[in-house]
């Protein structure tokens, strides 16, 4: 049987820096993990197949929306809170953190921030209870790192309005319940719109054959004519400020999240490196895999540090974009990195399902490009230091 | 119904032991702590199982520092309703039993529920003399425990079977492996922990009875022989002149 050997790496002692409390909620889930996801995940990675009842079960830890008001069925919890969460669900599977974080920070959140309280009240407690499954429409097929460009719209009908357009690449679609849609008023502003399944014109094409987020389920949506009721637009926000504040939640768990690959993929690499004997000394005795070893725990134990930081400025309400760009951009880079050395200590058996290295390292592919590119994010740095804009 | 559990601290059962102050104290730098686990995973879940299904309530109750308040709040996140930390370091088991009897002896328990043991000292006698201090019947290694009315039913299991017998409340049981399956503690049991109630009391007249002297650790593991399985002649020469166990 699977055994889940994990040991979390904290070489600067940094769980000094967490609360009770937060080191409690990461036993949660780092014990569901253990138990219910480590010893499936692979086999539906290997399949291409969403594990549909772990809605249900992330739900129940209280994985969806941590830090949304426990009034509207969230968690009550700190930011720091929900990076650990994000971070234990990552060091399993980016797609099963995926999933959480879409339905927390681009669906839970967004509905919380702008939404009407009767949108509120009717859908929040629904989310966080895993009855329902979210989504979040913003890229289009011709409008990723550019979403001012979109051309999905809304034109006034009355009491509802008419929906056209599509969206692309999007996490948890074929088997969302509802979807946060971002499309243009005749005015040209963007709106935010919660659509719902069984609206008719609607409709959720699942994306096949990716090579990366096999356990998560992506699609597409299309709206052909989809009448919305107007009770389900946002009734304040307009313009990108709306779908961005959603990214810099997501983005700010992803920060954390990647971390959490990144530290399985150590914690097997320097396991492995006990254990595998070649030349009738462990490997982890040669000075170029201890070069490996000791690069990625320094990597980690930095980047362990800044979005501890990060997390305490989110707390304070202070953190920006640009500092969660930064963290998101680097803890993706710092997972793939030791994702690739990892592999190499792990020899033939990385490229296994035996081990998670393969699988993080191609999840990773698509954490490093979605929620903005890694140059993106590197773009956004150099705005904020500079004050000068390279993407006009 | 009103239940107590006593839970204790121990080190994570993958920490490195070692020891400190010429081998009399446990060295605890970098140790990871968790909550021992046939008190949490059997003694407690039982109890907050059988407060569930009868009403009443679950106290849990801890000998040690404020340090201890990480495992006493996952205890609350797991379903007991309230908790005592008894404030003293616990010096030897006598110290730990006569402290929480003195707390025991007039709040109106039921029963009180340990585990069978802890897993760093395992000493197994914290129960008993708890019992035997509060003059009540104890029932060690217990693997089933149904209560209705003033009566409970136990099962222990000895050699080759079981053991099925009844008890009058109250009384202290150790639990075993089989009491109950272990709950993972969800994020709205670890909020609605903020506000339980956690009573910090001192430890009246406490006393040890032992002394540490020394601790020593196993020898190291040597290295695994292995002999092909067409020359068993082998095995047995190893096993009488190398082992010398036959």
């Amino acid at each position: 049987m699977y055994k889940d050997l994990y040991q979390h790496p904290d070489y600067y002692q940094l769980d000094e820096l967490l609360t009770d409390e937060h080191k409690l909620i990461r036993d949660t889930v780092r014990q569901y993990v253990k138990k219910s996801l480590s010893p499936i995940i692979e086999d539906y990675a290997q399949r291409a197949e969403f594990p549909t009842h772990i809605v249900k079960e992330l739900a129940d830890i209280g994985a969806f929306g941590p830090s949304i008001p426990a009034e509207y069925g969230g968690g009550g919890l700190d930011y720091i809170s929900y990076g650990i969460i994000m971070q234990e669900l990552e060091r399993c599977d980016s797609g099963v953190r995926s999933t959480a974080s879409v339905q927390g920070s681009l669906v839970m959140y967004p509905i919380y921030k702008f939404g009407s309280e009767m949108q509120r009240r009717k859908y929040l407690p629904k989310l966080g209870s895993g009855e329902f499954l979210g989504c979040f429409g913003l890229t289009e097929p011709d409008h990723g790192s550019n979403p001012a460009g979109m051309i999905t719209n809304i034109k006034d009908a009355g009491d509802h309005v008419i929906l056209n357009g599509a969206k692309m690449w999007i996490s948890n679609s074929p088997f969302a319940d509802v979807a946060v849609v971002w499309a243009k008023d005749e005015a040209g502003d963007i709106r935010g719109l919660i659509v719902e399944r069984g609206m008719e014109g609607f409709t959720t094409p699942e994306t096949k054959g990716k090579w990366s987020l096999r356990a998560s389920a992506t699609g597409e949506l299309v709206f052909d004519n989809v009448k919305v009721p107007k009770e389900n637009i946002f009734p304040e926000v307009k313009g990108l400020k709306g779908p961005l504040t959603c990214l810099s939640s997501a983005r700010y768990g992803i920060a954390w999240g990647a971390l959490g690959a990144a530290m399985d993929c150590y914690d097997s690499a320097l396991r492995y490196s006990k254990e595998r004997i070649q030349f009738e000394r462990p490997i982890g005795q040669f000075q170029l895999t201890q070069k490996k070893l000791a690069e990625m725990i320094t990597e980690i134990t930095k980047s362990q540090l800044m979005v501890w930081r990060l997390g305490v400025l989110m707390n304070e309400g202070r953190a920006t974009p640009a500092q969660i760009s930064m963290a998101k951009r680097n803890s993706v880079e710092v997972a793939l990195n030791i994702a690739r050395e990892a592999r190499q200590i792990h020899g033939g058996m990385g490229i296994t399902g035996e081990y998670s290295i393969m699988r993080h390292m191609m999840n990773l592919e698509s954490v490093v490009t979605y929620e903005g590119t890694h140059d993106i994010h590197l773009l956004i740095t150099g705005m904020d230091i500079t004050g000068l804009n390279a993407f006009k | 119904m009103k239940i107590l559990v006593c839970i204790s601290k121990v080190p994570d059962t993958t920490t490195k032991i070692a020891f400190t102050d010429n081998n009399t104290k446990f060295n605890s730098d970098k140790v990871q702590f968790i909550m021992n686990p046939y008190d949490e995973w059997y003694a407690l879940v039982r109890a907050c199982e059988l407060k569930e299904k009868h009403g009443g309530s679950v106290t849990v109750i801890n000998v040690g520092g404020a340090d201890n308040e990480q495992i006493i709040r996952r205890a609350l996140a797991i379903g007991a309703d309230d908790a005592v930390r008894i404030d003293a370091e616990p010096q030897d088991s006598f110290f730990v039993a006569e402290a929480i009897a003195a707390y025991a002896a007039d709040k109106g328990f039921d029963f009180i529920l340990t585990g069978k043991e802890t897993i760093d000292y395992n000493g197994s006698v914290v129960a008993g003399m708890l019992a035997g201090l509060l003059n009540w019947p104890f029932i060690s290694l217990a693997v089933s425990l149904e209560v209705e009315g003033n009566t409970a039913t136990l099962e222990r299991e000895i050699s080759g079977g079981k053991e099925k017998l009844q008890v009058n409340t109250p009384f202290v049981a150790s639990a075993s492996k089989g009491m109950a399956e272990a709950r993972i503690p969800n994020i709205r049991g670890i909020t609605a922990a903020r506000t339980k109630p956690l009573t910090v009391i001192a430890p009246g007249n406490a006393t040890a009875l032992t002394t540490i002297k020394s601790y020593k650790l196993p020898a190291e593991k040597t290295g695994v022989k292995l002999i092909s399985a067409d020359h068993p002649e082998q095995l047995i020469d190893l096993l009488h002149n190398e082992a010398k166990v036959i």
